[in-house]
């Protein structure tokens, strides 16, 4: 810990006035190395123990990350495919499952929606590729508290654990879904998880802990330890993205801790937060929550579009349309996004003119996410692209994110809502925005930085297959949800044939349509997985710098070693995005490329 | 759109309808057009032998346009939607006109009661009926409903109203419809309230006034309780 803290008393005033003086950089530089036990240069053979569960190089910690993440999402496809095969089928015995019971169904949808948002979108899009790219693409050895980085890890590690438990103890896993509403989440007679619901909290809770040491960190190595020359808009958007992400979630996690704390007190101590029957309130949690849960989305939209602005640059051979337009629509969204949670409570029991001042947020906030995705568009033009497969996957992302941002304006218009709130039409928005944003840009990313993870290529053909077997089955689940909701099917039941209103011509077959095609979905992530580990062993070698592109972690060995740059830290002459520049024969410019003129 | 499946069943419905209709022109319209640019780069830029990208900043005021022009659209569209959706909401949620009739909606782990006034029109008398499961009303009268919870939270929805509204135990939260067309149709609980959300389905009874007012006096007096299953009532009767 000393030597750690002793290189932290070094950054924030050196190293604070950002074009920082190399002499500066290489002494920070020197002093992350202690921190280290003085691994970097001199690599020793340590145990597999050690070098993978006992890292502080932010490169395992994002793997480790990546990996549990992957993990993860198993679990949350698990969970969708047995309660999707009971919601087309009803009463069959689900193979791999079993019959589902009511209580069964609530604790399935809870977990995939907690696990698919809690523990895969936020582990991998902020947690994996924060800790992977930030120091690559900055310049710099390390995370500036890699201890904290490990700690985080590890906190993230016990969280799952915590889950896990929850559904080994009497009355199961909680199923009160992921919002977690009282009083039916307070009181055991209620939800009849004496145990399941408490551990499902904790393990939310242990979980935000992880991802405030993670965020400190990210905002805090990006702030002091770019590369000397790099200067605020010389860094590349993903980056920017995951700092203004961390920032949005720290600022608004707070609230959401409080009151998991206070809702974990009513149902361990007997408190009456949020009992009515002794003058708390139910609704107040809601706020709580939303409050946190709103800008959430933004957390983990925000890293995916930085993701999206790499690689259509690099495979449209062009520069970032309006690089500065991004970032302030960035943070114009991350100010708003604190500014429309109520539009999920507008018939909750909110005093009804409330929906008038959330209406008009809500619908602004278009605005800003919008531009973005004009902007991205615009970048196309002119450009010179190539259909690999990262880009196909950022196009992707862009192509169906625009229809949940436009099917959003439904539920963002407090009259429409009325109708909407709470059917499958909000799922089949929410999946058109989550998707996208947990898989179809974690897809990218993970195709195009995977050589440089690795030192391997992945196999394009397999890859373009597990692209196509992906992104038309998506299409095909959620559309027909689209058109079910619009029918009035509601959310979280686990049988719709009570209802004969829901049991008209078309509607059973629109159902057993989207698990079909969710089934084939899942099925394709075997290619995924298939490819994925095939090319970690097997893959052709890729060099350093396959994709000819721009940002600095291209600029170093493939895999890096522990310190990033073993030929010294790069400096920085340019912006990322400077591809077929006008001057240059060559259509790319690398940010450490000293300039010939 | 939405009546092509589901009739419109209360004044405000057609309304709803209209505007869920009016949003799907103007996004549809323009979410159309933004796919078929964003395709139609993909396959004009398609990379070329021998032809390099352009260089745009996209800082110019003139490359601008291409971003700001959209800006400003969707600006002008989002206000027109905005006017839109509060005009509705005000009918439905805001003002309240005057009603004929109240009746009283009481949700509870996992049944409906709801409580009719009897052939006097008045609530809280002798001839009050209460029914599990099943709401009467009578066509072309304005009702005021009063949901109250026992227990958790639950969501009165009445589909062929476009009417939703959550029910928050120790809360007494008020609104209005008025039916157009008769029959019998689905409410549902739209708010997750344990194991049995699945299971609480309830019917609206839409008939003509005759046939009404002979239910009312048929079962004038009929209380029927719903057993409470967790024991608590939620501070309710």
């Amino acid at each position: 810990m000393s030597s750690n803290s002793e290189s932290l008393g070094h950054l924030p005033i050196d190293a604070m006035s950002t074009a920082a003086g190399e002499a500066t950089k290489t002494d920070t530089h020197g002093h992350s190395h202690d921190a280290h036990g003085g691994h970097g240069e001199h690599h020793e053979e340590q145990n597999f123990f050690l070098k993978y569960f006992w890292s502080t190089d932010h490169k395992i910690i994002g793997m480790q990350y990546l990996f549990t993440g992957m993990l993860m999402a198993l679990v949350g496809g698990f969970t969708v495919y047995v309660f999707r095969m009971q919601i087309a089928f009803p009463g069959i015995s689900v193979p791999g499952w079993g019959r589902v019971t009511p209580a069964n169904y609530d604790g399935l949808i809870t977990t995939h929606g907690s696990v698919m948002i809690f523990w895969v979108a936020m582990p991998v899009l902020i947690a994996a590729l924060g800790n992977y790219l930030i120091p690559l693409m900055i310049g710099c050895d390390d995370m500036v508290f890699p201890r904290l980085n490990r700690l985080s890890y590890q906190i993230f590690a016990i969280s799952i654990l915590v889950l896990g438990a929850s559904f080994l103890v009497k009355g199961g896993a909680f199923g009160g879904a992921w919002t977690s509403y009282p009083p039916l989440s307070a009181k055991a007679e209620y939800n009849l998880t004496p145990q399941g619901a408490p551990l499902w909290l904790l393990a939310v809770a242990l979980e935000f802990v992880a991802f405030l040491l993670g965020g400190i960190n990210f905002v805090t190595t990006v702030m002091n330890s770019r590369a000397p020359g790099m200067k605020m808009f010389d860094v590349p958007m993903v980056v920017w993205m995951i700092v203004i992400a961390s920032i949005l979630f720290m600022a608004s996690v707070g609230p959401l801790v409080a009151g998991a704390v206070m809702l974990l007190f009513d149902q361990t101590v007997g408190t009456h937060f949020f009992d009515p029957n002794k003058g708390g309130d139910p609704i107040l949690w809601q706020h709580l929550f939303w409050f946190f849960g709103h800008p959430e989305v933004y957390v983990v939209l925000l890293p995916a579009t930085g993701i999206v602005a790499e690689i259509i640059t690099v495979f449209s051979r062009k520069k970032l349309f309006a690089y500065k337009t991004v970032l302030y629509t960035a943070v114009g969204t991350g100010v708003l996004s604190f500014f429309v949670w109520a539009h999920h409570q507008f018939i909750a029991g909110i005093d009804p003119r409330m929906a008038n001042i959330f209406s008009l947020t809500t619908l602004l906030i278009s605005i800003p996410v919008a531009e973005m995705m004009f902007v991205f568009i615009a970048t196309l033009y002119g450009g010179s692209i190539r259909l690999t497969v990262p880009m196909l996957w950022a196009l992707a992302f862009i192509g169906e994110f625009l229809i949940g941002g436009v099917t959003g304006i439904f539920l963002g218009a407090s009259g429409a809502d009325i109708y909407f709130h709470d059917t499958y039409f909000v799922i089949a928005h929410f999946h058109y925005t989550f998707f996208p944003i947990a898989f179809i840009s974690v897809f990218a990313a993970v195709t195009y930085w995977f050589p440089k993870m690795f030192g391997k290529m992945m196999n394009e053909t397999f890859g373009k297959l597990h692209f196509w077997g992906t992104i038309i089955p998506f299409n095909f689940i959620f559309i027909p949800l689209f058109l079910l909701g619009v029918r009035g099917d509601h959310r979280r039941i686990f049988d719709y044939s009570r209802f004969p209103d829901l049991m008209k011509p078309g509607m059973p077959e629109l159902r057993v349509l989207a698990t079909l095609s969710l089934v084939t979905l899942l099925a394709f992530q075997a290619i995924f997985l298939l490819n994925f580990f095939y090319s970690l062993f097997k893959g052709k070698k890729a060099d350093r710098n396959p994709w000819l592109a721009n940002t600095l972690e291209w600029q170093t060995p493939s895999p890096p070693p522990h310190g990033n740059f073993p030929e010294g830290l790069p400096t920085v002459y340019r912006g990322p995005y400077e591809y077929s520049h006008p001057d240059r024969a060559q259509d790319y410019w690398p940010q450490n490329e000293k300039a010939a003129s | 759109m939405i009546s092509k499946y589901l009739e419109a069943g209360s004044t405000y419905a057609g309304d709803i309808d209209s505007l869920i209709l009016l949003i799907l022109a103007v996004v549809g319209f323009w979410g159309l057009l933004a796919e078929v640019v964003f395709f139609g780069l993909i396959f004009k830029f398609a990379e070329k032998e021998g032809v390099k990208a352009l260089y745009v900043t996209g800082e110019d005021p003139k490359e601008k346009r291409w971003v700001s022009i959209p800006h400003y659209l969707t600006l002008i569209f989002d206000v027109m939607i905005i006017i839109g959706a509060l005009r509705v909401w005000a009918e439905v949620k805001l003002d309240m006109p005057q009603a004929d009739e109240t009746v009283r909606v009481t949700a509870q782990q996992w049944a409906w009661t709801f409580t009719h006034p009897g052939p006097d029109g008045k609530l809280d008398t002798e001839d009050d009926i209460r029914t599990v499961d099943e709401l009467h009303v009578e066509v072309g009268k304005t009702y005021h409903f009063e949901l109250a919870s026992r227990d958790v939270l639950h969501s009165f929805s009445v589909p062929i109203f476009r009417l939703k509204q959550d029910i928050v135990p120790g809360r007494i939260i008020k609104g209005w419809f008025k039916p157009v067309i008769t029959g019998t149709y689905d409410i549902q609980c739209t708010e997750i309230c344990g194991i049995g959300h699945g299971l609480m389905p309830a019917k609206i009874v839409i008939s003509e006034a005759g046939k009404h007012q002979a239910w009312v006096k048929a079962n004038a007096g009929v209380a029927a309780v719903a057993a409470p299953v967790s024991g608590s009532t939620g501070g309710m009767p």
